[in-house]
């Protein structure tokens, strides 16, 4: 299981409509069926994914975020997710605004670009950052929008959104120095939002 | 000798006729007071009789979707690329049923048949149906043979209008509802080339009213032509393209020369209307034209499809193709978005293909990929 879908299953309730952005497999989708008897929808646009979904028995919609989400009526989904997907889209200010009039509430995760190794990366290497996490190079890359947790809450802060938690998540021992300065120490953060 | 078919064909098959005594009420205040409906079943029906798929065809299609009819058959059944042992639609999993639809010319009851009343051809009286009536119809059929629920009802083109309708009609014999390159209702366009198909028929002067049979002929030119622009419109411009360009099949284009020069193309497409007004029925395609742009899902759901949806209780796929243009994906985001409005279990897939409507029926590997799937999560027991 991915290491953020966890705490993200706790911000979830039970029997709520969910429509999850960037799906890929349809792994967290079928995990909140399970577990929390969600119903609702992924949006997709790799092939292999959307037949990956389907082998799982998870409602997979064959979208791309880019065109929007008009197809989606106001305040039609409880929650609408996107994990680990906001850094690849053309418009991220834009998905946003939509995130928020189609879901009651929004949940998104994303790595943290201000993260040490990062800036190290930039700093002393003079390099595009390329990680475990990110493995990709700067030329041929699907994170063609990164940013730090203050980037995305100076964004937030400007649209008037309301961040109703912030978790940051570490995959490995760094939880407390996360806790203690997420935008250097924090890997990715859950981000629970409304308008 | 036996010849030995491909692991993965269902074989030699052997149609069958269903004879239907209970009067059958149409949607057009008509009344078939008897019918036949020549149907092809490919493999088991489970002791619960709960693996049985129905096939919708299209336009043109038949009951012949699978297999071979004989030996020497040089082609297979319209759809057999997806119904066999081990393909997307999986014999060894269901049992699957395919008809010729009522009004059609390939054994069913339609137009060439005798009209008990006047004892001769219906002809152009044969009642104008609607994909509901096909509907109905398919529903006797299942009763005849045992099956009270569907584990899936599969379409493409104007078979998905009729999966689709099944799903509003009989909520609860419906488990799967598969609709793929289809829409929920014509755009004008495409009730213009329909139109000028039927005209191409209709101004033939072998139609005769549509009562062609009373004088031993058949509007063979017309119904090559409607064919021929259904043809064009099945294809994409790029398969077109790349399947002729501007080759030639015969003269030259030399300074001098006075000869009649003729594309590729049209040699293809002539060919393709002749062979087809051979072996159609030019009321019967008039018939299916007609319910093509009669149908609209919603028309009785006060026009809005989500609220025909939450008739519906089964899941749903949908499948549209990129360069599909008498089917465009659009027409299948509305089905989507419409099921989604309604809060319907539903998966949906844009297949690239070049190949344009047609695409339905050929191999492509992530359309494939994804029905088999999909059926293959279907439960039978």
């Amino acid at each position: 299981m991915r290491f953020d879908f966890n705490q993200l299953q706790g911000m979830i309730s039970e029997r709520s409509r969910v429509l999850d952005l960037g799906c890929g497999d349809g792994a967290l989708l079928k995990l909140l069926a399970d577990s929390k008897q969600v119903s609702g929808y992924g949006l997709e646009i790799d092939p292999e994914q959307i037949q990956k979904c389907i082998s799982r028995g998870v409602n997979v919609i064959n979208q791309n975020l880019d065109r929007g989400l008009g197809n989606f009526e106001d305040d039609s989904f409880d929650t609408v997710l996107m994990t680990q997907a906001l850094q690849t889209m053309r418009y991220p200010h834009k998905v946003l605004d939509e995130m928020l009039r189609v879901g009651k509430e929004c949940i998104i995760t994303f790595p943290n670009f201000g993260h040490w190794k990062a800036r190290c990366h930039l700093a002393f290497k003079g390099r595009m950052p390329v990680s475990d996490l990110l493995p990709y190079e700067w030329y041929d890359t699907p994170n063609i929008h990164f940013c730090t947790f203050t980037d995305f809450e100076v964004l937030c802060r400007e649209k008037s959104i309301n961040v109703l938690h912030r978790q940051v998540v570490n995959e490995r021992s760094a939880q407390l120095l996360g806790n203690l300065a997420p935008n250097l120490f924090g890997e990715t953060a859950i981000y629970r939002l409304s308008k | 000798m036996t010849k030995t078919f491909a692991p993965d064909s269902v074989g030699l098959v052997t149609p069958f006729t269903v004879q239907f005594d209970e009067p059958l009420d149409l949607a057009c205040g008509r009344t078939l007071s008897n019918y036949e409906l020549v149907v092809e079943t490919y493999g088991t029906l489970n002791a619960n009789k709960s693996n049985a798929i129905l096939i919708c065809h299209a336009l043109s299609g038949n009951h012949h979707a699978a297999g071979f009819h004989s030996e020497d058959d040089r082609k297979p059944g319209w759809w057999d690329g997806y119904i066999g042992p081990g393909k997307a639609i999986d014999t060894n999993k269901f049992f699957i049923v395919s008809l010729n639809n009522l009004g059609g010319c390939s054994g069913s009851t339609g137009p060439r048949s005798i009209n008990p009343d006047t004892g001769k051809p219906w002809g152009a009286d044969f009642p104008k149906l609607r994909v509901r009536d096909w509907v109905h119809s398919q529903a006797r059929l299942a009763d005849s043979l045992g099956i009270n629920q569907w584990a899936a009802v599969i379409g493409g083109s104007l078979g998905g209008m009729q999966a689709m309708r099944w799903a509003l009609e009989y909520p609860s014999r419906v488990r799967n509802c598969v609709v793929i390159a289809s829409a929920m209702k014509l755009s004008a366009q495409n009730i213009a080339f329909n139109e000028t198909a039927r005209q191409a028929i209709i101004s033939d002067p072998e139609f005769h009213n549509g009562n062609y049979l009373d004088h031993n002929t058949y509007p063979k030119n017309g119904l090559a032509i409607a064919r021929m622009i259904g043809h064009i419109t099945y294809l994409s411009d790029d398969v077109m393209g790349e399947k002729f360009g501007r080759d030639l099949r015969s003269g030259s284009f030399d300074q001098g020369l006075d000869e009649l020069v003729e594309f590729q193309v049209e040699s293809y497409l002539r060919y393709q209307g002749d062979s087809f007004s051979k072996n159609f029925d030019a009321n019967t395609y008039i018939l299916m034209t007609r319910a093509l742009d009669y149908f609209d899902l919603a028309r009785e759901y006060g026009d809005d499809a989500a609220a025909a949806f939450r008739r519906a209780q089964c899941d749903f796929y949908v499948a549209s193709f990129t360069t599909d243009w008498r089917f465009p994906i659009e027409r299948s985001r509305e089905i989507v978005d419409a099921l989604i409005s309604a809060q319907k279990n539903v998966s949906y897939t844009e297949v690239e293909s070049p190949y344009g409507h047609d695409a339905f029926l050929l191999p492509n590997e992530h359309y494939c990929e994804s029905f088999s799937r999909y059926l293959a999560g279907i439960d039978t027991e």
